[in-house]
């Protein structure tokens, strides 16, 4: 069974909402985002998104994008993001891993490469943000042959489009809490609950909700009347404020706990 | 024919093209599918588009023959399809006005574009002030550096224009803005892209507004010259001027068509655009096609003296053209297409855009190897004076 359905399914058994958090792999460095990823299980987490860094990802707000930058510079590639998911899992992290990138750097190392190394390194998960379902027909039959979910993303504007996208949905439906790029805001689209439950009512499938979600006040609201929820931008920012700490073998670990306390009190 | 075939109904040029984007925009991609198709049926539609061309932006432009040019080169007869004579001195207009109009029938009042250099910019501004539209511009840092003037002839004609700060801050980066800004305000914008790239239908869209280019030469050089020409030659960056050129001469096997894209410091060094030469097949920008990109799926910068030319992608069309082998792309550098640009205002008294002084440059090639008898037409696609600075920086001060 994919790790990610028999999170759910135990999630459901007691009663709670998955706690998605999201990271940009080679944020300040791979080790460090290994470490990373292992605190942020411990601070509760119950699914992870690997963010791929991207020259241009045009989903992203800025401060995605800065984290892309900083991993890039660190010549992280698809590759090497693979292989840091593979590392935490012999560290023994449990939780399951779901890959963010672009298309193109898929699209460059092969679907059968790609999917390959994927399965190889643990990835249960995958959301390409520039492939509407449309042109994922391909990617789609790979994932399913490797075991592991294309996870799609529906947005308030999909209307008509809801249906088609919820066909073809594996592992979860990631809905767009807003129209916009990934970012902390404080208002959501208007109507965010009625198109959330008319995505529930169109799946049997969870249905997380993201982009935006920074406060521990809008987990809350959206643990409610979600199956999971994602925390991108504003986990980022806090690694990116605490910089100084993680560059330095000394400090890190000071860093770390401050990147766990901030997720802690997330789900608290 | 070749033309009524692509785009399929997925916005496909044979394997190229698509719609590569975030779920949240491919609603009103496919609303403003669905919005071409209707009013580009309905003839008050292109009435009112060709009415702009004419009595606003100065068509149909002129098919010079060059007889000097011709005659230094010692080879073909050259034409210059004149498009730096349309107000605001580039073809962008025509795609501009095409856009403009279509955003008004569809009833938005915003607009939106993106701009490397500020031609699209101006001509964006320019059909907004006249179509009584709001209009944002968005435009890199560095490029606002390079090309203060442009950015105040738009503030002058009323647009906004906003500062690009991420990536490279340059044309790639403005485009990837204006889409972020686009998927948070794509309730009541209109997102005008002024180059044959992006995702379906701004390809076929785009291609179709500048294909204005291309039917008034063919008649043009049929009127002077009683025949098709041999070649014709237009620079490519995004590819909206060559693909406007070239469309019309798609099914006449013997018109060689050449797309000139820019190859900077020269294909051997990193600092260059010939994306055709040098690409790899890619997604970028919301459509497959050739793409400057590493290994691992990096986009590269790109560089090249002319701004317009200054991007690592390419349209999706011309990408089908290539690996049909219907038409040709060879790169030309910086320094040739200085040359060029000086030999052109020298015989002719004609300054042309930096983009252009590319298609001329590979002409300057290609004409002692052609005989006196053949036909070569240049799509002249903008003025130089945008340039004049870059141009006198390039050459330290003094030209040669």
């Amino acid at each position: 069974m994919n790790l990610i359905d028999a999170t759910f399914q135990k999630l459901k058994g007691q009663g709670k909402t998955a706690l998605i958090p999201f990271l940009t792999v080679g944020d300040p460095d791979v080790n460090a985002t290994v470490d990373l990823i292992a605190e942020l299980e411990k601070a509760g987490a119950d699914i992870l998104e690997l963010g791929v860094p991207y020259s241009d990802p045009l989903a992203d707000g800025p401060v995605i994008q800065r984290a892309s930058e900083r991993a890039l510079k660190q010549q992280i590639t698809i590759g090497s993001c693979l292989e840091a998911a593979g590392q935490a899992r012999v560290r023994g992290v449990e939780l399951p891993f779901v890959l963010f990138t672009y298309y193109n750097p898929v699209m460059q190392m092969g679907l059968d490469t790609f999917f390959k190394a994927a399965s190889e390194h643990h990835i249960s998960g995958l959301i390409i943000p520039d492939l509407p379902f449309e042109e994922s027909a391909e990617v789609l039959e790979h994932a399913d042959r490797a075991g592991i979910h294309l996870i799609p993303l529906v947005a308030p504007t999909s209307e008509g489009r809801i249906a088609s996208i919820l066909s073809k949905a594996r592992g979860f439906v990631y809905c767009v809490s807003s129209l916009g790029v990934t970012g902390m805001r404080s208002s959501f689209h208007e109507g965010i609950e009625g198109f959330l439950g008319s995505v529930k009512k169109g799946t049997d499938l969870p249905v997380a909700v993201g982009f935006g979600i920074s406060t521990h006040e809008q987990v809350e609201r959206f643990s409610a009347i979600c199956d999971g929820v994602v925390v991108g931008s504003a986990i980022v920012r806090e690694i990116e404020k605490h910089l100084p700490l993680l560059e330095k073998e000394e400090s890190k670990p000071e860093g770390l706990l401050q990147i766990r306390n901030f997720v802690s009190q997330l789900k608290e | 024919m070749i033309q009524s075939q692509v785009p399929d109904e997925r916005g496909r040029f044979g394997s190229f093209g698509g719609r590569y984007v975030p779920e949240t925009l491919m609603n009103a991609l496919m609303e403003l599918e669905e919005a071409y198709r209707k009013h580009a049926e309905d003839p008050s539609f292109q009435e009112e588009i060709a009415y702009l061309l004419k009595e606003y932006s100065g068509r149909k432009t002129p098919l010079y023959y060059a007889e000097r040019l011709s005659k230094q080169l010692g080879g073909a007869k050259i034409y210059l399809k004149r498009e730096d004579l349309n107000h605001t001195g580039a073809h962008k207009i025509n795609n501009a006005i095409g856009q403009g109009v279509l955003a008004k029938r569809m009833g938005k009042t915003k607009i939106i574009a993106e701009t490397g250099a500020g031609q699209h910019g101006v001509a964006s501004a320019t059909v907004a002030a006249l179509l009584g539209l709001e209009c944002k511009v968005f435009m890199g840092e560095e490029d606002m550096k390079r090309q203060q003037l442009n950015v105040f002839r738009m503030r002058l004609l009323g647009a906004e224009v906003v500062p690009v700060v991420s990536g490279t801050r340059t044309l790639k980066d403005a485009c990837n803005e204006t889409l972020r800004y686009w998927v948070s305000h794509v309730d009541d914008t209109f997102y005008i892209l002024g180059s044959a790239t992006g995702p379906h239908p701004y390809p076929m869209m785009v291609r179709n507004f500048q294909r204005v280019i291309g039917d008034e030469t063919r008649a043009q050089i049929l009127e002077a010259e009683g025949r098709l020409p041999d070649l014709v030659v237009a620079a490519v960056g995004g590819g909206s001027n060559a693909i406007g050129m070239f469309y019309p001469f798609i099914g006449d096997a013997s018109v060689k068509l050449v797309g000139v894209e820019a190859a900077g410091k020269g294909i051997d060094t990193p600092y260059h655009a010939a994306t055709m030469t040098q690409g790899s097949k890619g997604v970028f920008q919301g459509s497959l096609s050739y793409l400057l990109q590493d290994e691992h799926g990096q986009v590269q910068p790109a560089h090249s003296i002319s701004a317009g030319l200054d991007y690592p992608g390419i349209g999706p069309e011309h990408a089908y053209l290539k690996d049909m082998e219907r038409a040709k792309y060879v790169p030309i550098t910086d320094q040739e297409a200085v040359d060029a640009l000086q030999l052109l205002s020298r015989t002719e008294g004609i300054i042309p855009a930096l983009e252009s002084a590319h298609a001329v440059a590979e002409v300057v090639k290609l004409a002692p190897s052609l005989s006196a008898d053949q036909i070569v037409v240049i799509c002249l696609s903008g003025r130089g004076d945008k340039d004049v600075d870059s141009i006198m920086a390039y050459l330290g001060g003094e030209a040669q």
